[in-house]
């Protein structure tokens, strides 16, 4: 059974409907990614999943369980990491406060710092940044942060708002490699992203998104080569 | 080399011992209270031990007011209405039920006899009842935020002072035992103010009269206030409160039931205002205009002026604001424009505050001065 389970999800935002009927599912230990272009509702997908705002209809099942509707803690403490969209990081608080933010609900400590040592090594330049003000990071350090606090939650499922917003090309490839690099120790990843082509590259699979509906979907190498996407998409023509 | 986790684990510390340590800044906090009564006031005599009194009721008024506005974030202009709640539940208690004890609404006993501890109780008992208040104030900081928080928190202080305003007289002795204590709850004084308050909080030296020991009240709850905001600050709750202020979908986002921390600021600080207001009550006549709309503007700046979420800041702004008017005695009718300006060239020249979100000893110039270097910096 899928870890993570979406089904005719609709939300409304006073009286526009932005999200309209979405359905798809992430297996255990998949990349999945939802592209699509500004507007489209992938960051209203995301919200609607991690219980930042409640779905109008439609449920959500995580790990078998039905938490459409449960508040956002609940359901970060079933194992549920969200970064949220243009990183969201605690500008005045120290790199290091930011990091145990992340760990906020759980009270397993030693286990704590053997994540957060984890979640260094994959980021030394965070490393070298622990004591200073997480606003005076540069924008690429501030998502890397972003995502090493949200693993130090442990999570089943790893949400990510575009996390290649704003960020030079060499950082962005830095932040995809990185990506793989969690996925391939076997965290769950939900990637939404503008970046069609760098995140098709990443993920097992895709799903596009047009205002508020699924329009396509399928293996990612597979929708990286489709003739529509591309052009709609990838800018390729 | 060991890991991480195992040195986390060495360096936990005894419980049992930790608890102990804990109180050891309390302990300090009682003893300098006592000497600032019976050293410093006798040897500076009435009028700067006025002073002194009053510097620890804005210590008070300021860093718990910084738990709201500095920590969580939420901008709260209610900290006059907090007072006057727990102002006036306190001078009800210690006036009606000194009568009703005791027969007469003088101050009763001697120094930390039966009339310090029931005044001191009716302080802690205004402080539940603000606190309560608190709690009806930070519901609706839900929904709102900045501005319009501002003006529910505002309104609230206005409506509690209104209320007050159109009380009865303060009854006299004998008509106060003929109507006991449930009878004359209405009658707290008008807009003429609640008189005849027994004068707990006097800054008369307590040597020269019995019962006379308000620094050393005072002082007794800004320790407590102090060191409850630091361990707030350096605990887990208070870190939500800190991300909750930074970015308040993230916070929830990483697992910080916002509600209730917003809530649960909103009565910390109302509690310790309601304490405030008690202490600022048996100075004299207890009278609603001085607890109004400029009082917690008073109290807003001292927090801004501090810095944002800087309890060192919040302490530091409350000295200098209540010492600052004093100085300028001597410019006569030009001392409020000079107070002003001075506000104005603070602000200009240090807009997040004289230590921004930082305490003294984490600002940069406090290291180069005394600086030991913290093991983050070393090379």
């Amino acid at each position: 059974m899928a870890l993570l389970e979406v089904t005719d999800l609709n939300v409304h935002y006073g009286g526009i409907h932005a999200l309209r009927g979405v359905n798809f599912s992430v297996a255990q230990g998949e990349v999945v990614t939802l592209i699509g272009a500004n507007g489209a509702g992938k960051t209203t997908t995301l919200r609607a999943i991690s219980g930042l705002i409640k779905p109008s209809k439609g449920t959500v099942t995580f790990g078998g369980k039905v938490i459409s509707g449960l508040p956002a803690h609940e359901i970060v403490a079933l194992g549920m990491a969200h970064a949220p969209e243009g990183r969201g990081i605690f500008a005045n608080l120290s790199v290091e406060e930011n990091l145990e933010m992340g760990a906020f609900l759980r009270r397993d400590h030693a286990a704590v710092a053997q994540d957060k040592e984890k979640a260094l090594a994959l980021f030394p330049r965070i490393k070298e940044r622990l004591a200073q003000n997480a606003g005076t990071l540069s924008g690429g350090e501030q998502q890397m942060l972003a995502i090493a606090r949200a693993l130090l939650s442990r999570p089943k499922l790893l949400l990510l708002d575009e996390p290649s917003l704003g960020l030079a090309p060499q950082v962005v490839a830095l932040i995809f490699k990185i990506i793989r690099t969690i996925a391939a120790d076997g965290t769950t990843i939900l990637l939404v992203e503008q970046n069609a082509f760098g995140a098709l590259k990443v993920a097992n699979t895709g799903h596009v998104l047009e205002v508020g509906q699924l329009v396509a979907s399928g293996p990612a190498a597979q929708l990286a080569t489709d003739d529509k996407i591309r052009k709609a998409y990838l800018g390729v023509h | 080399m060991k890991t991480l986790a195992e040195r986390t684990a060495a360096q936990r510390p005894n419980v049992a011992l930790t608890a102990l340590l804990s109180l050891a800044p309390l302990a300090v906090g009682v003893i300098a209270a006592f000497l600032l009564q019976a050293v410093l006031a006798p040897a500076v005599g009435p009028f700067y031990a006025k002073l002194v009194l009053d510097v620890g009721i804005a210590i008070l008024l300021s860093v718990s007011l910084n738990i709201v506005n500095g920590f969580a974030g939420q901008f709260s202009l209610g900290h006059g209405g907090f007072m006057l709640v727990g102002g006036y539940t306190a001078a009800y208690l210690t006036y009606y039920g000194s009568i009703a004890l005791w027969g007469t609404a003088e101050i009763h006993g001697g120094f930390m006899e039966g009339g310090d501890i029931f005044f001191m109780v009716a302080c802690v008992v205004g402080g539940i009842v603000a606190a309560l208040a608190g709690l009806l104030v930070g519901l609706p900081s839900l929904r709102l935020r900045g501005d319009y928080l501002a003006i529910v928190t505002l309104g609230f202080g206005e409506i509690m002072r209104v209320v007050i305003q159109r009380t009865g007289d303060v009854l006299p002795v004998a008509e106060a035992k003929q109507k006991g204590m449930l009878g004359s709850l209405t009658n707290v004084g008008g807009s003429l103010g609640f008189t005849d308050v027994p004068q707990y909080v006097s800054p008369t030296p307590w040597l020269e009269k019995t019962g006379h020991a308000g620094i050393f009240f005072t002082y007794i709850f800004v320790a407590i206030c102090v060191v409850v905001a630091f361990r707030l600050k350096a605990s887990s709750n208070g870190r939500a409160l800190l991300a909750v202020r930074e970015n308040e979908v993230a916070a929830e986002a990483m697992g910080v039931v916002t509600a209730r921390a917003k809530v649960t600021a909103f009565v910390m600080a109302a509690f310790f205002a309601g304490i405030a207001g008690g202490l600022f009550g048996h100075q004299s006549t207890l009278s609603p205009s001085e607890l109004g709309f400029q009082k917690s503007i008073d109290i807003v700046i001292m927090v801004v002026l501090g810095g944002m979420g800087s309890i060192s800041g919040a302490v530091l702004a409350a000295i200098v604001l209540t010492l600052l008017p004093e100085a300028l005695r001597n410019f006569s009718q030009y001392r409020m424009i000079i107070y002003a300006l001075s506000l104005i060239a603070i602000m200009i020249a240090r807009p997040q505050g004289l230590f921004g979100t930082k305490e003294i000893w984490e600002t940069t110039w406090w290291r180069r001065l005394f600086g030991r270097r913290t093991k983050a910096e070393a090379p």
